[in-house]
């Protein structure tokens, strides 16, 4: 029988007592949803990744790849948690070859950094996640989470161009390579991007870099009702405009964005605060590009009745572009209790939108709003006090909106709720037909079912 | 092959829809590329229950199967390496659907490429991957192999293009992966099915993401007398921040003989030219034309062309879409390589491939993808000159090991099939190997789906039942 202590006796032959954490206090910060691990290992190189989880699978130990832990709580808790492997001491830029636009970089590094570092060159990464000042690349790409730049640069399966990976033999794999273009083998990669850690422990990560743009602009229009604004955002859509970021928010989501400008960086909320519904579109390119997306915006907003309408100038954008960015943080921060669902639906529709928001108004939930790039929207449901009633109508409201948009095509995944939540209602939404598929996957990469068991869609 | 299981399928789809007859299947032993291997019965499906019932008939008499579109491609994908049953969807060829509104199109795989294109242009919409056959090559080709062309440069492959795809797996089942609209939880399933070469499942139906045409487009031809010069261009173009929506290289042979079958203007006595082309808002790309031209200039471009119109505009891509038939006019057969460098290695890989030809005995043509470094070198032979076809494709291989050597890869956009397997320990270690035969296994657990593709035989993870004398076994010396 393996004993605790015995176990970190073993652990720290393997990678030595300075990089093995076994304290409360340590395990405490691991923990994901209450539930620490046994020990946490900090490795040095990719090879020592390897190692480790080589061992783990000779014990059948779990083991759950962290970075900045910024996101851990996405998903189920692991249904067993043995080792946290705290990545964040392999962080070199292995490559960064500018004149090809490709970067490769070790998982452990800081989004921050590296854009730092390729703003040296004019370039950077268009993965506008939140948590930037600490989330590590391999966070933000194992953990899934929206970039808000999507809308113009595609999400992360658009610019990963390959990945290395600790495999459950524990062996180092490689998938995709250093080019833009390439279809050699599986793209194994892909697999990787959202999958929190259930497939391997991505070591390194290889990207396309993009050109930093010339300059940036934003444009703020704000309506009376739901209906003119959504009309405003299709004919955004319509337009053919180059939007870099496009959200549709609610009353209450623009009074949290604006608490959240306010602490960025002092009186950038100015229209929030009025009320009604608004739409956000950031843009970049050149003087004359700016200026003729912002003549065209102010054009179709006034076509479509906005209250109000403004460009904003270079500060204004960079904050916006900033408190959006960070949304799923202070979403699941803006109350008590609350239930922060992804939602994506076949197309979003006026419709669709006010059948949403009537379920969860009942009292005493409140709800906040944004549709963001892409048909994906977040509706955080809110409640002030945790007592049995309040429990009781975010459960309803939680579970009743997923079934509405289940029923209607659509997807809702829950980001974030209350542990209690989270033990009563499947975080994933119901399997998809392909569930099937997805564990024939999870047994080809994982047989013993040791990286990060049940986190994943369907208790994977 | 066991005539019941002819029988069988005749049965299935009617007489006229199943082809066994030698003279018959000779016309499917080919495809683009320069390998050869002969199925045993050709099939034509005209629904996803028929694909579903021929691969359960073929399972029962243990016979292999492979997909087909156009049979345009380059690598040997679409080639019956095991024999046995080949499912052409050349019958499978309507769109089932279109939503405007959304964006998306829902196509059966055996639909032409330029086909949704062609019937959503009116709403100013396209379908991005453009591959030099899209006139003839199918979507279902296009997703097996993830397909490229000119535009990937800006828009990537087709991968990035496809939202949902219905399958039907080994055994017969039929499954949908992916997500109409925005993108569902899971694992990237679509991600891993497209670009797999048949070798997982047969697609019988695409959702496919349909891109706007930009507002403006701007196209440059810009003329070299020295290679090198056109190379620096190239890579001082995506180091001065503007990445082209298209950017193509002719060298100074080649454009010859396109210009001899073409007459699409291209000086003979240059030595390469670049079809550069920006796309987006007017004010956007008016600007980047004006500063492509001027990067040209600076690296000594003879003349900077900008068409004026979008007859002009055809009329230089005339000269690169038609470059491969210009060439077939030149020798019975040609040898269409593919392989990626990274750009900056671009005056480097041009030399050696220059060098490797002169040992070999070649002129070879290079017309390729200068933009994203996806080199499509040609060599001209004549296959019925047994030894020059060795040498052939020893220079071909050579190539490829050079771009693995500057730090590229093995294929760009045509696929590994049957003509690069062998060179995939280049890249790949036993590792990675065993990683990706345990995915092959998931869904292709008797490698009766595609057998011989991808993997290497010689490391002995592409097991073929090679079932009649070798013939079946391709022809490649």
């Amino acid at each position: 029988m393996n004993t605790v202590a015995n176990l970190t006796t073993r652990v720290e032959k393997l990678v030595g007592s300075d990089r093995v954490r076994a304290s409360e206090t340590a395990l405490q910060e691991f923990a994901i949803a209450g539930r620490a691990p046994l020990a946490v290992l900090k490795p040095r190189s990719a090879e020592e990744v390897a190692e480790i989880v080589s061992f783990a699978a000779a014990e059948k130990l779990t083991v759950v790849p962290c970075g900045s832990r910024s996101k851990l709580e996405l998903g189920m808790p692991p249904q067993r948690y043995d080792l946290a492997l705290d990545m964040i001491d392999i962080r070199q830029i292995a490559h960064y070859d500018p004149g090809d636009l490709t970067l490769s970089v070790d998982a452990g590094i800081p989004i921050s950094e590296l854009t730092a570092t390729l703003a040296g060159e004019r370039q950077f990464l268009p993965l506008a996640v939140p948590f930037n000042a600490t989330s590590t690349v391999a966070g933000a790409i194992a953990s899934g989470i929206d970039s808000a730049l999507r809308q113009q640069y595609g999400p992360p399966r658009d610019f990963l161009i390959g990945a290395e990976f600790a495999d459950s033999t524990g062996k180092l794999c490689k998938s995709g390579g250093r080019v833009v273009k390439n279809v050699t083998g599986y793209d194994l990669h892909k697999l990787l991007i959202g999958s929190l850690g259930t497939l391997g422990v991505i070591t390194r990560l290889n990207f396309r870099t993009f050109p930093l743009p010339e300059l940036q602009g934003a444009h703020l229009a704000t309506f009376p009702t739901m209906e003119t604004a959504l009309n405003f955002h299709a004919s955004l859509l319509k337009s053919g405009l180059p939007f870099s970021n496009l959200e549709l928010f609610d009353s209450e989501f623009s009074v949290l964005l604006a608490v959240t400008l306010d602490k960025l960086g002092g009186s950038a909320s100015g229209s929030l605060t009025t009320g009604g519904w608004h739409v956000f579109a950031s843009f970049e390119g050149s003087a004359a590009v700016l200026e003729r997306i912002a003549r065209e915006l102010r054009k179709l907003a006034g076509q479509a009745q906005a209250a109000h309408n403004e460009t904003l100038d270079l500060q204004r954008t960079q904050l916006m572009n900033e408190a959006l960015r960070e949304a799923f943080d202070w979403l699941r921060r803006a109350a008590p209790g609350v239930g922060l669902l992804r939602i994506v639906l076949p197309q979003i529709r006026s419709g669709d939108v006010t059948q949403l928001l009537n379920l969860s108004q009942p009292a005493p939930l409140r709800s906040a709003f944004v549709l963001r790039a892409c048909n994906v929207a977040y509706l955080a449901l809110l409640v002030d006090t945790e007592d049995a009633s309040t429990k009781t109508a975010l459960e309803r409201g939680v579970s009743e909106l997923s079934s509405r948009v289940e029923a209607a095509k659509g997807s809702a995944t829950l980001l974030h709720a209350p542990l209690w939540l989270k033990d009563r209602i499947n975080v994933w939404g119901a399997k998809r037909p392909d569930f099937a598929l997805m564990q024939r996957v999870k047994q080809a990469f994982d047989p013993q079912n040791i990286f990060a068991p049940g986190r994943f869609v369907g208790g994977i | 092959m066991d005539p019941a299981l002819i029988r069988e399928l005749k049965s299935l789809l009617g007489t006229a829809n199943v082809l066994s007859q030698n003279e018959d299947l000779l016309l499917y032993e080919f495809d683009g590329s320069v390998e050869k291997s002969r199925p045993e019965v050709v099939v034509f499906p005209h629904t996803t229950e028929h694909v579903s019932r021929i691969v359960k008939l073929a399972a029962k008499h243990q016979v292999p199967v492979v997909g087909r579109g156009a049979g345009t491609g380059l690598s040997g994908g679409a080639l019956a390496r095991g024999g046995g049953v080949m499912i052409v969807f050349a019958r499978m060829n309507r769109i089932l659907e279109l939503d405007l509104e959304n964006r998306r199109a829902v196509a059966q795989p055996g639909v032409v490429n330029l086909d949704i294109t062609r019937a959503v242009e009116h709403a100013g919409l396209y379908f991005a991957p453009d591959p030099s056959s899209q006139k003839s090559c199918t979507v279902g080709g296009n997703v097996a192999e993830n397909s490229g062309g000119p535009h990937t440069l800006a828009y990537g492959l087709t991968t990035n293009h496809i939202a949902a795809l219905e399958l039907v797996l080994p055994d017969g089942e039929i499954v949908r992966v992916g997500s109409r609209h925005g993108d569902a939880p899971g694992y990237d399933l679509c991600g891993l099915f497209v670009g797999s070469e048949g070798t997982l499942a047969l697609v019988t139906e695409i959702t496919v993401k349909l891109s706007r045409k930009a507002e403006a487009v701007k196209t440059l031809l810009a003329i070299f007398d020295a290679v090198g010069d056109a190379s620096r261009t190239v890579v001082e173009i995506t180091a001065g921040g503007i990445t082209p929506a298209a950017c193509e290289m002719l060298d100074g042979w080649t454009l010859r003989a396109v210009e001899d079958y073409i007459h699409a203007g291209f000086p003979r006595d240059s030595a390469a030219v670049l079809l550069i082309e920006v796309e987006g808002l007017r004010e956007a790309a008016e600007s980047q034309a004006a500063a492509i031209a001027e990067i040209c200039k600076t690296n000594r471009a003879r003349e900077v062309r900008t068409a004026r119109d979008d007859r002009e505009r055809d009329l230089l891509w005339k000269g690169r879409r038609n470059a491969f038939g210009a060439l077939g006019r030149l020798a019975p057969s040609n040898y269409v390589l593919d392989g990626v460098i990274p750009r900056s290695k671009l005056p480097e890989a041009l030399e050696q491939i220059h060098a490797i030809g002169k040992k070999h005995g070649f002129q070879i043509g290079n017309i390729f993808h200068a933009g994203d470094g996806n080199l499509h070198p040609i060599v001209l032979y004549d296959p019925r000159d047994t030894e020059q076809f060795k040498r052939a494709i020893t220079a071909a291989e050579e190539i490829i090991r050079m771009c693995i050597s500057l730090g590229g890869a093995l294929t760009g956009e045509h696929g590994v099939g049957m003509e690069k397997n062998e060179l995939m320990p280049l890249l790949f270690s036993d590792a990675d190997f065993d990683l990706m035969r345990r995915i092959h296994d998931a869904f292709n657990p008797d490698s009766s789906l595609n057998p011989g593709k991808i993997f290497p035989l010689s490391k002995g993870c592409g097991e073929i039942r090679v079932r009649n004398s070798g013939q079946a076994a391709g022809t490649r010396p």
